[in-house]
């Protein structure tokens, strides 16, 4: 009987979990980009009561949090992924992904703090 | 007659510190193609300490599995004028990724315990077998076209980096083909099992999809399309 795989350091439950999870993260991502850069061109003036009332609104909020929730997973599983491809000393790998989840976690509270008490000009 | 230039991977870890590339020189006649496998025949007339496989000499063994001008192939149907970059200098070297016993022989130890953990065998479990045989329709019988045919030569394998870096965890394409040539087997009742030790973070989800494995089939198979089933299974079955 072939051992079970340990992946301590991944964020799903499963091979299959991390799969859709990794899809999903990115399809927000995607859409929060091309709403960014469509919102940039097309913007005819862009100053900062402009930018101010655009994160006032609490879809923008909200979307910008989910976001930055989808960079916090797909890079969780992805660079889980790359080190464990690439990083082969353990301990190297563990510390690697403790900084970078760290990091990323902190991004995230950084974002809500940032972005949840914008009020319109 | 014309001169051709060969570049052979060479190691006997019993008299050699470390592997090294030994050119050699062959007179080969002119305007006429030949087989890299025949080549190295020829090779092993001047040097006869070169060691490599090879047994049916007509791609059906799988045994002469090599890594040619860059590209993994069977020696024994690659003629040198299909070589990457033609056949001025040709370059031979073991299947990367897998240990080197000599020269050009390669462990597939990995490899094979890979191919052994998919459980390449029909599992049924109907407490009646048939009196004769299991009978399948021509249509289930056509789902295991593309998929039978591998001569498991580890080609496919070797080429795969995400095989390179975790070849203990990650099932890689050979076995993967043959992995899903029993989940859609019509006969085979373990399909739950199978893909209950197929669902973690390596066995399948390493395969990232950059289709080396199709590129260097010499069966002309395709595991990156199998595996890709083996995606949606577990997908439909997760959701």
């Amino acid at each position: 009987m072939v051992k079970m795989v340990k992946a301590a350091g991944t964020f799903g439950r499963s091979g299959t979990h991390d799969f859709v999870l990794l899809r999903a993260s990115a399809i927000i991502m995607a859409l929060y980009t091309i709403f960014m850069v469509s919102f940039l061109v097309s913007a005819d003036t862009l100053n900062y009561a402009v930018w101010t009332n655009l994160f006032a609104h609490l879809g923008m909020k909200i979307f910008t949090m989910l976001a930055l929730t989808s960079v916090l997973i797909h890079g969780w599983i992805g660079i889980w992924q790359v080190i464990t491809d690439y990083v082969k000393i353990s301990g190297l790998r563990a510390f690697i992904q403790f900084v970078v989840s760290v990091a990323l976690i902190v991004y995230w509270l950084a974002g809500l703090l940032v972005v949840w008490p914008v009020e319109g000009v | 007659m014309k001169t051709l230039n060969i570049s052979v991977y060479r190691y006997n870890p019993d008299v050699d510190n470390a592997p090294y590339m030994k050119d050699y020189t062959l007179e080969v006649e002119e305007g006429r193609d030949m087989m890299v496998l025949d080549v190295l025949l020829k090779l092993k007339e001047q040097d006869p300490t070169l060691a490599f496989r090879r047994s049916c000499r007509e791609g059906v063994c799988g045994s002469d599995g090599l890594n040619m001008n860059g590209k993994n192939g069977l020696a024994c149907i690659t003629p040198l004028s299909a070589l990457k970059g033609g056949a001025k200098k040709v370059v031979v070297r073991p299947l990367p990724g897998l240990p080197v016993i000599r020269d050009l022989i390669v462990d597939m130890t990995q490899f094979y315990k890979q191919y052994e953990k998919i459980k390449p065998y029909l599992i049924n479990d109907d407490k009646t077998p048939p009196a004769r045989e299991r009978l399948q329709s021509p249509e289930e019988r056509a789902k295991l076209d593309g998929l039978y045919e591998c001569i498991l030569c580890a080609c496919c394998s070797t080429s795969c980096p995400s095989f390179w870096w975790n070849p203990d965890k990650f099932v890689g394409p050979a076995g993967l083909l043959q992995a899903y040539r029993f989940l859609i087997d019509s006969r085979d009742t373990a399909t739950d099992e199978r893909l209950s030790e197929l669902d973690d973070a390596f066995s399948v989800f390493r395969c990232h999809g950059i289709m080396n494995c199709v590129n260097v089939c010499p069966k002309g198979l395709n595991p990156t399309k199998a595996i890709g089933h083996i995606k949606s299974m577990l997908l439909s079955r997760a959701v």
